[in-house]
């Protein structure tokens, strides 16, 4: 957040002092959550994970955690479409092709890590007891679906800078960061809320992400 | 009449013919159809693909700016609501990108929108359609050419808006529907991502620059 706000500021002084009245809440928010990032950082890209022999370490990183990431998203809506009666019938297809992208994006990611790529994760929807009724209560559902892909958007918009200099990859991670925009508009309009926040959707660093991902890590 | 249609037919040719002949910074970069002295003004590299994304965002916003302001025939209260964010999300992004071009900037573009029924709901949001995934297209295209950090950034916090829009507006147009989520959406799960080159023929007739007729020689 501090970087983005310095990065605005440069390109237009104006508009920093209009976002900035408006973000002063999320600024801190994640400044918070920054200062609690490194054991989950550990925790969610592993120890032990291979390194992809053609690309620089640096993509390698990038890549995944996103495949991380996904993983967690994929593995969230196979469950939901799965779970007899949680999604109302209007829904299921917006959520069945929502989870069919997140599938993608996670055998997309593999294959272009090869054997560099981490392993999925074990996951916890309930957060260790705190969304009991996640794959039960619609509401509840929605409500972690429209976290992960507004924490997905930012985190993909978080790591666009790692990827200069590699246009094809850095490609891909666009035409991924907006496919999950497209998502996140479309779970909060059925959870009758706007699809945006306003004008400028904001990144997050990767500490950050994880740090908000880790309680669905079990 | 005739004359602003010849010379949007002029511009489409322009645009069209630049693509191939203009490299910048490795890239292929518009002219925008302006005249030769304006042109220089693009600027190298990462300016030319500000310049070209602030050409798109003037499009959006003048296109939401008529719609709101001719409002079409019994424009539902979420309709209404939805667009008129959008309209002032897309004159955010104009005003932000016109900001950090600062002198570089290319002038006001002038448009032509006589293609759009802006009385009919599903003119308008057919349009809006194509513009919001055309955006979206575009910036996922144009992030490769991009050098400084700082402005991929800028530009990132840009597309992912423009995403939202294109699935509020398919939400309008058929809500819930595989397009909300899906539209231009390929089977490894990709958004569309297209050069300049493939996204201005598509843009070209709905702008006519305010240029002189020596430009168009």
């Amino acid at each position: 957040m501090t970087q983005q706000l310095q990065i605005l500021d440069e390109i237009e002084p104006e508009l920093i002092d209009r976002v900035v009245a408006t973000r002063r809440d999320v600024v801190l928010k994640y400044a918070r959550m920054g200062a609690l990032a490194s054991a989950p950082i550990a925790l969610a890209l592993g120890a032990n994970q291979a390194f992809g022999q053609e690309l620089p370490q640096k993509i390698v990183d990038v890549l995944n955690f996103a495949l991380t990431l996904e993983y967690l998203e994929a593995a969230f809506y196979n469950e939901g479409n799965k779970s007899r009666g949680l999604i109302p019938r209007d829904y299921r297809t917006v959520f069945k092709t929502i989870g069919a992208h997140e599938n993608a994006h996670v055998k997309l990611l593999q294959g272009a890590l090869g054997s560099a790529a981490v392993a999925a994760p074990a996951v916890d929807f309930t957060a260790g007891g705190k969304y009991p009724d996640v794959f039960e209560n619609f509401d509840t559902f929605l409500t972690l679906s429209q976290t992960f892909e507004d924490l997905g958007v930012a985190a993909y918009k978080g790591q666009a800078g790692n990827l200069i200099g590699n246009g094809a990859i850095l490609t891909i991670a666009l035409q991924i960061h907006s496919v999950e925009a497209r998502h996140a508009s479309e779970v909060r309009r059925i959870g009758l809320r706007l699809g945006w926040d306003g004008a400028f959707d904001k990144p997050m660093s990767k500490a950050a992400v994880l740090t908000a991902a880790t309680p669905f890590l079990a | 009449m005739t004359t602003a249609a010849g010379l949007s037919r002029r511009h489409v040719l322009k645009w069209a013919g630049a693509t191939t002949g203009i490299m910048v910074a490795g890239a292929m970069l518009p002219n925008f159809g302006i005249s030769a002295a304006l042109a220089a003004d693009l600027g190298e590299g990462d300016v030319g693909v500000l310049n070209y994304a602030y050409a798109l965002e003037q499009l959006e916003a003048a296109f939401y700016t008529q719609v709101i302001a001719t409002p079409f025939n019994k424009m539902q209260a979420n309709d209404q609501l939805i667009l008129t964010q959008i309209r002032d999300h897309e004159i955010a992004h104009r005003d932000f990108l016109k900001g950090a071009l600062g002198r570089n900037a290319i002038p006001d573009l002038e448009v032509d929108f006589s293609a759009v029924d802006f009385s009919s709901r599903k003119s308008v949001l057919g349009t809006a359609e194509v513009f919001e995934n055309l955006g979206v297209a575009a910036y996922n295209g144009a992030g490769q050419l991009i050098r400084n950090v700082d402005y991929l950034a800028a530009a990132g916090s840009i597309v992912s808006i423009e995403a939202r829009h294109a699935a509020a507006i398919s939400d309008l147009i058929n809500a819930f529907s595989k397009d909300t989520v899906g539209m231009q959406v390929d089977k490894s799960g990709l958004d569309g991502a297209l050069l300049p080159s493939q996204v201005l023929p598509q843009a070209a007739p709905f702008i006519v620059t305010p240029v002189t007729a020596n430009s168009l020689a």
